[in-house]
């Protein structure tokens, strides 16, 4: 019989994030579907108790905390230890968690001083006959395996996007504080704080409901021999803000800034999507002057609605990928989208 | 820094990106169909720490870069060809399986392990870089245990940035979400950093470089040890290629303002 144990970190103002939520929802689930099995809760951060109280309905036998100034923010060295101490406190066999930033990062310390494994971008499971099997991506999303372990404790660590968030009530939570002792060697990092990339505007906007892709067609010659970059910068920053949708790039764009090209000033890599990208899920995703394989596919593949804009009718990659392609000028069309869409367009998810 | 750092980057093969992938059941779990087949990259964010240690290398006066791969020995004799041009560097070999489907935990051991036996390796201002995910695995987790293994407890993941100062003290910037990244300050080596995309560009070929890089090459592929790399533990029920294929309307011949009226509609949902 398996002990779950969810885990999940604070954000600096002391929530849990939305993906802790929607990993609750599969710890749940999965102490349903798992007979016997019971479900306990992890917190780390600064101060545990808010997000105690806002998961203190979903029934956890009990809530398990490490708090305090060293666990406020996201150290490998001290998250580690933290979540190592947590995990053998709890007697789990299997702990599911959230794949942010900060978890990424130091789950896998923690399974290997438990002797345990994890498995990341898990984006599923079923529960046939009592034993647990896991979905999860080979390949950068190419291809999907469904798989099990046996050794124990199995860490999982779940995509954002695949689980609806709890949305049980607050209420009191009696949490039970667990001590971590840090040597000075886990002190040597201190987190400064956080930064945006270089870059004219932040264009980078998870929950928005369309994922605009600009590719290098924006920055090519075009039918009049020149390039219009500064245009193309224009056309793409004001659709972003009359649609508020979030700004992926191909690779071939982004890459153009370290190659010392003329480039769009409001990318930079952390808006490229694809193989040495990112994955990002929205409801829509409008692809404009791309070619590649790499945004149509990888890019792409969180994308639940999809059209592109291309000059050439043969691009293989739309043709197949996307809903429908539109082959047009993307200058002349994001100009009239623009100018149609007047102050504000805010995109529906259907 | 006057004595610069020990830079160790873990990289190895993947499939070219460009190629088609088809899983199919092997006698030891899933493989790709004629994988030993296949042309082969250096893991594109390895290959961005391999850029970033070899810059890094230039500017801390006594620096040294070693590149130590995992994978099947002919196939790194391939890609050497095409990677020794890049960045001077000395290989260290570990012939094993450069499968996505073996377990990362059994790929950090194997490594891990290579890198203890490096000889003249000085633990103490060793820098262990890697990229933050393989194309093939894609687990993010594999430079964590590495660093375990090898005792270093500052650990950094989607690094795009790293500038030492000349205390050997070093800043990091992470990717984290919402497309950000997260600032941190490190007292000095060791430490582990697992890079995105990091800042710099694919250096030129530089033939000197490769005729250096050459000598080396041989003898290391010469004394490769050979590692077992497996998935114990691990059962796969299946591995498939997502069907995805759509029926993709083709909107030819229609004037601007229609194209733009239908985009507008259909974003307004
Ligand atoms: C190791 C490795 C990793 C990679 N990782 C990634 C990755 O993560 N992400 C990624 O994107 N790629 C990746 N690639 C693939 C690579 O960089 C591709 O070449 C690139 O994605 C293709 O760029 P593109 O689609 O922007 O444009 P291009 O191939 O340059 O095509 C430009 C397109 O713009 C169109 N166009 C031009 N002007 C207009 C106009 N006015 N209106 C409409 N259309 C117009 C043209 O018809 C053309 O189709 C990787 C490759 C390798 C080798």
């Amino acid at each position: 019989m398996e002990k779950i144990l969810y885990l999940a970190h604070t954000q600096p103002d002391g929530t849990l994030p939305k993906i802790a939520f929607e990993v609750l929802s599969a710890a749940l689930e999965l102490t349903q579907k798992l007979s016997g099995a019971t479900l306990s809760a992890g917190l780390i951060g600064g101060d545990v108790q808010t997000a105690a109280n806002a998961i203190a309905g979903a029934g956890a036998a009990k809530i398990l905390g490490v708090a305090g100034p060293d666990f406020a923010s996201s150290r490998y060295a001290s998250d580690a230890e933290a979540l190592q101490v947590l995990i053998r406190q709890s007697g789990a066999t299997l702990v599911i968690a959230p794949a942010t930033s900060r978890f990424s990062r130091a789950m896998p310390g923690a399974a290997y001083r438990l002797n345990g494994r994890t498995d990341t971008h898990v984006s599923g499971f079923e529960t046939d006959g009592g034993k647990l099997s896991i979905q999860r991506w080979y390949y950068r999303q190419r291809m999907m395996a469904t798989m099990t372990r046996t050794t124990r404790p199995w860490i999982l660590l779940m995509d954002s996007g695949v689980f609806q968030p709890w949305q049980g009530k607050t209420g009191t939570a009696s949490v039970e504080l667990v001590p971590v002792a840090l040597t000075e060697k886990a002190k040597r990092t201190q987190v400064l704080g956080f930064q945006a990339p270089a870059v004219s505007q932040q264009t980078i906007r998870p929950d928005a409901e369309l994922l605009f892709v600009a590719g290098a067609g924006w920055t090519k010659k075009q039918s009049d021999g020149q390039t219009h970059v500064k245009e193309a910068e224009q056309l793409i920053l004001d659709f972003l803000a009359k649609t508020q949708a979030s700004l992926g790039s191909s690779k071939s764009l982004v890459d153009q800034s370290t190659e010392g090209a003329a480039v769009l000033s409001c990318l930079s890599h952390l808006n490229q999507v694809g193989q040495t990208g990112s994955t990002p899920r929205h409801p829509k995703g409008l692809a404009t002057c791309c070619h590649g394989e790499e945004p149509h596919v990888v890019g792409w593949r969180f994308i639940n609605e999809r059209r592109a804009v291309n000059l050439d009718p043969n691009c293989g990659w739309a043709q197949g990928k996307a809903d429908v392609l539109y082959v047009a000028d993307a200058f002349q069309v994001m100009k009239k989208v623009n100018e149609l869409a007047g102050k504000e367009c805010v995109v529906q998810a259907k | 820094m006057s004595s610069g750092f020990h830079i160790v980057v873990c990289g190895s093969l993947v499939p070219d990106p460009l190629q088609t992938l088809e899983p199919i059941a092997g006698p030891a779990g899933p493989a790709l169909k004629n994988e030993m087949m296949l042309p082969s990259v250096l893991d594109p964010w390895a290959a961005h720490a391999l850029y970033e240690a070899a810059h890094l290398a230039k500017t801390a006066a006594g620096s040294k870069v070693w590149l130590v791969s995992l994978g099947p020995k002919a196939k790194l004799q391939q890609l050497m060809m095409t990677i020794a041009q890049k960045a001077p560097f000395e290989l260290v070999v570990v012939d094993g399986s450069a499968s996505g489907f073996t377990d990362p935990f059994e790929a950090a051991a194997a490594l891990a392990s290579a890198i203890e036996k490096i000889p003249g390796l000085d633990r103490s201002r060793l820098l262990v870089f890697g990229g933050c995910a393989s194309a093939s695995r894609d687990a993010s987790v594999t430079m964590q245990m590495i660093g375990e293994q090898l005792g270093i407890a500052d650990q950094f993941l989607g690094v795009d940035e790293l500038t030492v100062q000349p205390s050997g003290a070093f800043k990091v910037l992470e990717r984290i979400e919402g497309g950000q990244y997260q600032a941190s300050e490190c007292a000095g080596a060791p430490a582990v950093l697992a890079w995105a995309t990091g800042n710099l560009p694919e250096p030129p070929n530089n033939p000197q470089v490769g005729m250096a890089n050459m000598r080396g090459i041989m003898p290391a592929l010469q004394k490769a040890q050979p590692a077992k790399v497996g998935a114990e533990g691990v059962t796969f029920a299946k591995v498939e290629l997502p069907q995805q294929k759509r029926e993709t309307r083709i909107v030819k011949d229609v004037p601007v303002e229609e194209i733009a009226k239908e985009i507008i509609t259909w974003i307004k949902g």
